[in-house]
């Protein structure tokens, strides 16, 4: 069945030329010599003051990365990148050591005004500049590492995360003041050769966000990053590393934009997230990166890993992601459970419009005993573009009760787009029970029938079933993110293809 | 560094093989230039591996290593022990149709009286004579695939069997592979099945060992063309020996409000894989696939399906249920693709797996590729083990544990047996299934 008008029409507002958040911010940067080069590495440890240990990984890093060569086997087809016609390290000019936010360049925050990103604790505190889309409350504080280009232009609240023994810092930073913690867990989930764009970003990355969450606490505010790419010819590539304490948990949020261009840029960015026992990760994302314009010219090429390790027992991660930006998307949030009764989530829904390509999905890999995992993807492909989702589900001969549900769905408007559906599912281990379904129909038909019973169509009941599950994931975002999300969640499923 | 040595390994053996065997291949002219190309394709790829996409989960270069050398001619003696073998999996009320070792057993088989609208050569005698369009049809199989691509340079005999527009054949057909070599050796079959417009006909494929057959490798590769409103019944057994290879594909192209109604069963063979491409060329068409795996010990089974929606308004199905105990391996991979213009497509397809034991192994891949917006397409797949409380169930009411475990497998491939239209071949099909779960107990 087709999809119906409503949905056109929601599709149509977030359609590539209606991106509002291509503007570009004028002001000087500092940038290293074009290309790369063990120079270029060597430059950017030295800009970040980094310790000998980190510079001889990052080199180690780059000197496997000559030898590996691009993957082709997403359903992604792009330009040939030159690697050495980027800029790896673009920074704006600090005009001197900043003691406080009102130091910062002002056209840098105007430029997080813009997109709506809260700078000024005080300010968010007294309600002066409630973030869009909803009344600022005590609940809602939300503590933000901005990235601007290559660097942390500004982390709030620190100190109040300190006081409950959060450390949220800049990536550069924790280098420095945390060697002992980054050392033991940088790259113990992404090893520095796990694959070509994971390699790049080890031997490059300039900055991201570093939390620590201490064994016991519960982290008081949601943690947030704001990547922005402003710089022309720039690859922006970011580190993440969040490690969840025993019996700790942390919410966890990331947004991103760029100006609008015609030459595409690069973004390979790397998070890794460790859970110990009984420790809870929500990693949450909502992409919005320049797609690129209505005829496929320009926008962000998105290749990033993310993967999270459930190291301990009862251990709990779970990934939310709301993908609507980017020329080309390359993600595969996965789960390790490693961990006991360790548990795996990742929601996901994506939408194309334009010429972007989505090749995204995830991969729960079953370790530990008893380890769950459960998958819904949502993947809405409109105008001219692909949207694949990839999953693989895996239980070792090991990992006895493994338990996986997955569904994905997927919607297509138009004549000239295409949804694919590509899931592995491998199962080593007879008390393994792996389900996976690509259809709205195996919904409790109790539930339908209630809401049916209550006079609402099959398909209206189905819509609120399923609308309902996530919008439950979607609302947990902070307000900034939520707007957006909001805008996605009540696309009808009507017209849903496997 | 593996990899380049195993290629060159095999390469070489079978080029020397393919050199060897050349003199008795049929055909010549185009016919031994497209076998030529075809060996080319192969050589230059090798046995596909892991890391080829669509061979993942079946790597041939580690689970076969090689390609055996061509089987002989069968002698007397093979020719007695495949009819002895032949006796044992009869199904009664078919007409056979028998190839021995890879080659044509006119004594063995019925060809009829010459009836209307029927015809049977092999594929010998249309390489060595007929006309060259069938035979350009026969041989212009798709090389990218290397193990097609083998089959087309190897391929000796097979039947070529036409049935003319509007006939009804009753009696179904039923095409053995008796494999009776006295040394291992490959065989490699190639045959094609055309179903002329508003006929109908019931297909039935066997592969089987007789007594005493040495270790052997059987390629095979079929073409069928259903025409407009015409109906098929297909039915695929492998029952190979336990230390055997079944290498096969097929190519189905079915025309406008065709219907095709297909099942197949694989028991035997050490290693086996099966890559059925069936393509839509006319509208109102439609396809039930089903497929049962029933695999112990260490055997591999795959099942490689392509659905191509290339036109708007047909409708498939795919069933697939596979029951894996010891250490066994069954791979489904299932591909539907929706080309832009096949509007109203209805793509279903369904895949369980039944773990028997803790060592027992399932990888399923069902795969959508959807260009077209107004289309209804689904898959599903799960894996598990016996449902505890249902076996609890049976046990309380006095089944022993592997009788319980019995009913409830029967119940599990029950679905996809019950699909056959024919009832004398249903019954085969259950009574084969009840003997492996018999031997199992």
């Amino acid at each position: 069945m087709p999809a119906v008008q409503e949905t056109v029409d929601r599709v149509r507002r977030i359609d590539v030329d209606q991106y509002r958040y291509g503007f570009e911010t004028l002001i000087e940067s500092e940038k290293a010599p074009k290309g790369l080069s063990e120079d270029i590495v060597r430059f950017i440890s030295e800009k970040k003051n980094e310790p000998a240990w980190m510079l001889e990984w990052r080199l180690e890093a780059y000197r496997r990365w000559l030898t590996m060569t691009e993957p082709t086997w997403a359903r992604v087809h792009y330009p040939k990148i030159d690697y050495q016609d980027l800029y790896y390290y673009a920074a704006p000019k600090p005009k001197k050591t900043l003691s406080s936010i009102d130091e910062i360049d002002p056209e840098i925050l105007k430029t997080y005004e813009k997109l709506g990103i809260p700078l000024r604790e005080v300010a968010i505190l007294e309600g002066v500049e409630p973030p869009p889309g909803g009344e600022p409350s005590e609940q809602r504080k939300i503590a933000v590492d901005a990235v601007f280009d290559s660097v942390s232009v500004a982390t709030t609240f620190q100190k109040e995360l300190k006081k409950a023994g959060v450390i949220f810092m800049p990536i550069s930073e924790a280098i420095r003041e945390h060697p002992e913690l980054v050392r033991k867990y940088l790259g113990s989930v992404v090893p520095t050769s796990d694959n070509f764009f994971a390699t790049l970003n080890s031997a490059v990355f300039s900055d991201g966000s570093f939390v620590y969450v201490p064994p016991g606490v519960r982290c008081p505010m949601e943690l947030s990053t704001y990547f922005r790419i402003n710089e022309r010819n720039t690859g922006q590539f970011e580190r993440t590393l969040i490690i969840a304490d025993k019996g700790s948990y942390v919410s966890y949020l990331e947004g991103c934009t760029a100006p609008q261009r015609d030459e595409n840029q690069l973004h390979a960015a790397v998070v890794e997230l460790i859970a110990l026992d009984d420790a809870e990760i929500k990693y949450s994302t909502v992409q919005n990166w320049y797609p690129g314009n209505s005829e496929g010219l320009g926008g962000i090429f998105n290749f990033v890993t993310k993967r999270g390790d459930c190291r301990g027992a009862n251990s709990k991660i779970s990934w939310t992601q709301v993908e609507t930006g980017s020329a080309i998307t390359w993600k595969y949030p996965s789960c390790i459970l490693r961990g006991d009764n360790s548990r795996g989530e990742f929601y996901s829904i994506a939408i194309s419009n334009g010429y972007q390509q989505v090749d995204s999905g995830t991969k729960m890999i079953h370790l530990g005993k008893n380890t769950s995992s459960r998958i819904i993807s949502k993947g809405i492909a409109a105008g001219k573009s692909q949207n694949t989702y990839r999953g693989l589900v895996t239980a070792h001969r090991k990992a006895t009760g493994a338990r996986n549900y997955t569904a994905c769905d997927s919607l297509l408007i138009g004549d000239k787009c295409g949804a694919h559906t590509v899931p592995y599912v491998e199962a080593k281990n007879s008390s393994a029970t792996f389900e996976h379904e690509a259809t709205t129909s195996k919904i409790s038909e109790d539930v339908l029938f209630y809401c049916v019973q209550r006079g609402l169509s099959q398909e209206e009941a189905v819509g609120l079933v399923v609308n309902g599950f996530v919008k439950d994931v979607l609302q947990q975002l902070p307000m900034e993110f939520a707007v957006e999300a909001q805008k996605l969640i009540s696309i009808s499923l009507e017209g849903s293809v496997g | 560094m593996n990899v380049v040595l195993a290629k060159t390994d095999t390469g070489r053996a079978v080029s020397t093989s393919f050199a060897f065997a050349r003199e008795r291949l049929p055909g010549s002219g185009k016919v031994a230039e497209q076998r030529r190309q075809a060996f080319e394709a192969f050589e230059r790829a090798g046995l596909p591996h892991r890391r080829i996409e669509d061979w993942k989960y079946t790597d041939l270069r580690a689970l076969m290593r090689e390609v055996l050398p061509l089987a002989a001619s069968p002698d007397t003696t093979a020719l007695s022990r495949a009819e002895a073998a032949l006796k044992l999996h009869a199904i009664e009320g078919t007409r056979r149709l028998v190839l021995v070792d890879g080659v044509f057993a006119p004594k063995l088989s019925d060809l009829g009286k010459g009836e209307k609208g029927f015809s049977v050569r092999t594929l010998r005698e249309v390489l060595e004579t007929g006309d060259g369009a069938l035979q350009g049809e026969l041989l212009a199989s798709d090389n990218s695939d290397p193990m097609i691509a083998l089959n087309t340079a190897m391929a000796t005999d097979g039947v070529v069997i036409e049935i003319a527009n509007g006939t009804v054949l009753e009696q179904p057909l039923h095409v053995v592979h008796v494999a009776s070599v006295g040394t291992p050796a490959a065989m490699f079959t190639r045959s094609l099945f055309r179903l002329g417009r508003d006929a109908s006909a019931t297909l039935v494929e066997s592969f089987v060992a007789a007594e005493g057959t040495e270790a052997y490798q059987a390629y095979d590769s079929l073409i069928v063309s259903v025409g407009d409103n015409a109906r098929l019944d297909h039915l695929r057994l492998v029952e190979d020996g336990l230390d055997a290879f079944n290498i096969a594909s097929a190519a189905v192209t079915l025309g406008a409000h065709a219907q095709l109604n297909t099942f197949g069963m694989v028991s035997g063979a050490s290693v086996s894989r099966y890559q059925p491409t069936i393509v839509f060329a006319g509208e109102g068409a439609r396809v039930d696939t089903n497929g049962v795996n029933l695999i112990k010990g260490r055997q591999h089974a795959d099942t490689t399906m392509f659905m191509d929606h290339a036109v708007p308004h047909c409708a498939s199905r795919e069933v697939f249920r596979a029951v894996i105990d010891d250490r066994a391996h069954s791979v489904f991979q299932g591909r539907i693709v929706v080309r832009p213009d096949a509007q109203k497509t209805d793509a279903k397809m369904m895949t369980r797996a039944l773990l028997l034991s803790d060592e027992a192994e399932a990888d399923n891949k069902p795969e959508l590729e959807i260009f077209a917006d107004d289309v209804t397409c689904g898959h599903g797949a799960t894996t598990g083990a016996l449902d505890e409380s249902l076996l609890f169930y049976l046990r309380a009411r006095g089944l022993p544990e592997r009788e319980a475990q019995a009913l409830l497998i029967q119940a599990f491939v029950g679905e996809a047996i019950e699909s056959i239209a024919n009832d004398s071949l249903r019954e085969h099909v259950i009574a084969a299934a009840q003997r492996w779960l018999e031997a199992r107990a």
